[in-house]
């Protein structure tokens, strides 16, 4: 386990310097940050000299070293906009997008699990059919139009739910939460929603093709044969066996979901990450997107260890590497 | 010990009773941006100054008919060509509590100087100079005609309150673009309204000044929370959901939607931003002819671009000053001819036409990517293949100041809600020394023009100025010095209650000390 640990922590730290490296080559392109933080009849000249201030004007391995050197401090620059430290604006942005995310997988394990093994278990009936119809519109339907949809919808027409922000804030030493008051839970439903629509009909899916695929095997029949319980076989035998690819597969998808939480966040004025994310482009607050890259790489290094760890608990016949 | 707690209870009873519905108006103001700092002087932009407007006074301000408006200023009178005398409001206070006087004009002025991005305005102003307490002079290097048009940029700060170091060590008065500073986190002025909250780029949480000195205003409102919310969609239906009771700007698919909607209303005003196309005749020298570019003004249907993709939600242009402005020249009307501009390109020689390069930001004005997609077929009409490229305005600009293109689009607002400001910028020849032309990468150039508009700056008689003005229009116009396409308005949309009509102004700095909720 140490020498796992260790490796991947190597490993991590040649994806962060290469994400780094491509992150600074890339951002001359977004735009020069200088003509954000100035009005439009500012001269030339002006701007050079904040440019010069600002060190934009070095050479590029000069402003990369500069920014390796910061990194081991612990410092990852800062913000042009914000006028902060970049590592602090994104981690107080930080968990606004992991309440989002988290509301949003508990809705996807809790209708992707029954649904897809119902519709494995039972793949004629109406309601499977049913399922599956209504899981291909999920899937082909951009989040920001359902976004949209469900804003008309429940705060327009309906005027059931606020139709942005994130309401009711508590802080509880650092983390600002929006999950200890009803006014927070109310914001937080139709986002949670908007960003589930797109990976809920992918799980049930999956769940499904890989239930039905080991409902096939001979050991499903063998325990039915044995005169086991319907209910034992289909979750003990069956279920069991289908989550290995679906953790795979999840681990992946909560990286990209924080990805999804941007088109989310925007359209809801969702004050996390993704949406800080965006701004930053437009902005060109390029530190600030430098930073941004560097924190989600390294959380995408961390939530690919932690499957590969989970990995070995739901199946010991997999070892992770280095635990011979 | 029962009894003490039953009064505190009652008393908060009272308290949230009081605050929550017999006085207290509270309003939510959505954006699609939030001030970028509390220091006024951070930066020149429309959001900034109505920031301003809110937590500052300046010394004069526009009214909706564009005339002058006493503020901290009572009354003023030119003592000779180079002074301005004004007379200041006695009893005025800042928020720290600190009184305001003719020092704190003198102080804000220096500061003005000292700011990136006003001093290019001030230039033309040495000081202001306290007389006594409550009579300051505002002093020009050059008899200057828009004095009172600058003092509406001059909001006194309280110079007290920023005197001396912070925690940091660094002075309270430092304008500091690059990192923190107090003036960015902390503001003391003499307007309605107070900052006490404020998360930068999600709330801001304005609360009534008690002791504000303007008693006859009639606004009621106690306390106003801004949250930006940058998608327009999500914009318009906080407003339609009542989660908010006011946005700006309102984007032009959803206007007639609001103007149905019963419960909301839209106000809006023909907008002074002038959008146009310049034609860079250091690219291409068939933009040196004048009829060419008078067949390309003639081939574009800004009139068509104003019906059918800003909806009508725009006035067409023919020049740049837009009506109301003393340059504004009623004999340019638009000339949509399509005859004509073919005419005119087989007389120039061009009738086989010939291939441009375009450039237009993709999020920068109302609907900016699609009046640059509109022209393509426009001019294609005349023979001239155009190669447009769109892009975000983070990346525009530094294309545009390279000019990479043969055409460019640009919108451009006069700061001093002046003429000449356009002209400067946009037509006079571009000198990287002066500064001027600063914006004209078209590279149109005339010394007729420019000493006109040199003139104009130092002329005090104002009918004589005027006249000049509307004569750099009508050259402008003979030499098609850019394509005109229209002045985008302005709108507001608000709850039925809330009397937004008499607050908001072409400058689109709502006076939100006045307004009045129902």
């Amino acid at each position: 386990m140490f020498a796992f640990l260790v490796r991947r922590i190597s490993q991590a730290v040649f994806v962060m310097l290469v994400i780094s490296l491509l992150g600074f080559s890339i951002r001359h392109q977004i735009g020069d940050p200088v003509r954000d933080l100035v009005g439009v009849s500012v001269s030339v000249a002006e701007r050079e000299a904040l440019r010069d201030e600002l060190g934009l004007n070095d050479p590029f391995h000069v402003q990369y070293l500069r920014f390796l050197k910061g990194l081991l401090k612990g410092d990852l620059g800062q913000s042009f906009f914000f006028k902060k430290p970049a590592l602090d604006v994104i981690l107080a942005k930080m968990p606004a997008t992991l309440e989002l995310v988290f509301c949003a997988g508990v809705i996807i394990v809790v209708f992707s699990v029954p649904l897809g093994m119902y519709a494995a278990i039972r793949p004629k009936s109406f309601f499977s059919r049913l399922i599956m119809g209504g899981s291909i519109v999920g899937v082909s339907i951009p989040v920001f139009l359902t976004a949209i949809l469900l804003i008309y919808l429940f705060s327009v027409i309906l005027g059931w739910l606020p139709s942005y922000g994130r309401g009711e804030l508590v802080m509880v030493g650092g983390w600002q939460t929006g999950m200890l008051t009803a006014d927070g839970w109310l914001h937080l439903i139709l986002p949670s929603i908007a960003l589930s629509s797109i990976m809920l009909p992918l799980f049930i899916r999956l769940i499904r093709s890989e239930m039905m695929e080991v409902l096939e095997t001979e050991y499903i029949r063998f325990a039915h044969a044995k005169g086991l319980s319907k209910v034992r076989v289909w979750l003990v035998h069956g279920f069991r066996n289908t989550l290995l690819p679906v953790i795979t597969v999840g681990g992946v998808q909560i990286g990209t979901m924080i990805a999804f939480t941007i088109l989310t966040e925007t359209v809801f004025q969702w004050h996390g990450m993704g949406f800080m994310f965006l701004e930053a482009v437009q902005r060109a607050d390029t530190s600030l997107l430098v930073a941004y890259l560097m924190v989600v790489g390294f959380l995408f290094v961390v939530v690919n260890t932690l499957v590969d760890i989970l990995y070995g608990i739901v199946n010991p016949k997999v070892r992770v590497s280095g635990r011979q | 010990m029962k009894k003490i707690g039953l009064t505190i209870i009652c008393a908060l009873a009272l308290t949230c009773f009081g605050a929550g519905s017999l006085f207290a108006k509270e309003i939510r103001l959505a954006f699609d941006s939030d001030p970028v700092s509390l220091d006024p002087h951070m930066q020149l932009s429309g959001g900034m100054l109505m920031y301003s407007h809110q937590v500052f006074d300046p010394l004069v301000r526009w009214t909706q008919e564009m005339e002058f408006e006493p503020r901290l200023a009572e009354k003023w009178e030119r003592i000779d060509d180079l002074t301005m005398r004004f007379h200041l409001r006695k009893g005025v206070k800042f928020h720290s509590g600190n009184p305001f006087t003719a020092k704190d004009v003198a102080w804000t002025m220096n500061r003005l100087k000292e700011s990136q991005d006003f001093r290019g305005l001030f230039e033309a102003f040495v000081e202001a100079r306290p007389v006594d307490d409550h009579t300051v002079d505002l002093i020009t290097d050059r008899p200057y005609g828009l004095v009172l048009s600058l003092a509406t940029y001059i909001f006194p700060m309280d110079s007290v309150f920023y005197t001396g170091t912070d925690a940091q060590g660094q002075s309270k008065g430092l304008i500091n673009k690059t990192g923190p500073s107090f003036a960015n986190a902390n503001a003391s002025g003499t307007g309605p309204f107070r900052v006490t909250a404020r998360q930068h780029g999600v709330r801001t949480v304005f609360d009534r000044f008690e002791g504000y000195w303007d008693k006859n205003s009639p606004g009621n409102v106690s306390r106003m929370i801004l949250t930006p919310i940058r998608n327009d969609a999500t914009r318009v239906a906080a407003l339609l959901s009542g989660d908010v009771d006011f946005i700006v700007p309102v984007p032009p698919q959803d206007q007639d939607r609001i103007e149905r909607h019963n419960d909301v209303k839209l106000v809006t005003m023909s907008g002074t931003r002038i959008i146009m196309l310049q034609m860079n005749q250091k690219r291409r020298p068939e933009f040196q002819d004048v009829r060419v570019r008078q067949a390309i003004v003639h081939a574009v249907n800004n009139k068509g671009i104003v019906d059918r993709i800003m909806r009508g939600r725009a006035t067409v242009a023919g020049q740049q000053s837009p009506k109301g402005y003393s340059g504004y020249n009623e004999n340019l009307v638009p000339r949509y001819d399509l005859d004509k501009a073919r005419r005119l390109m087989k007389e120039a020689g061009y009738e086989k036409g010939f291939e441009v390069t375009m450039i237009a930001p993709n999020d920068r004005y109302v609907n900016d990517a699609r009046i640059a997609e509109a022209i393509v077929p426009m001019l294609a009409r005349i023979n001239i293949r155009v190669n447009l490229q769109t892009m975000p305005k983070a990346q525009y600009w530094d294309e545009f100041d390279a000019q990479v293109a043969d055409i460019q689009l640009i919108g451009w607002h006069s700061d001093t809600e002046d003429s000449g400001n356009f002209t400067e910028y946009l037509a006079m020849c571009p000198n990287v020394e002066t500064g001027y032309g600063q914006y004209n990468s078209g590279n149109y150039c005339n010394p007729k023009v420019d000493a006109l508009t040199l003139a104009c700056q130092t002329e005090t008689d104002m009918e004589k100025r005027n006249a000049m003005l509307r004569e750099i229009e009508q050259i402008l116009y003979d030499d098609a010095a850019f394509v005109p396409l229209h002045w985008q308005d302005l709108s507001w949309a608000a709850r039925k209650n809330l009397e937004i009509e008499k607050i908001v102004n072409v400058q689109d700095f709502p006076y939100f000390g006045d307004l009045v909720v129902k």
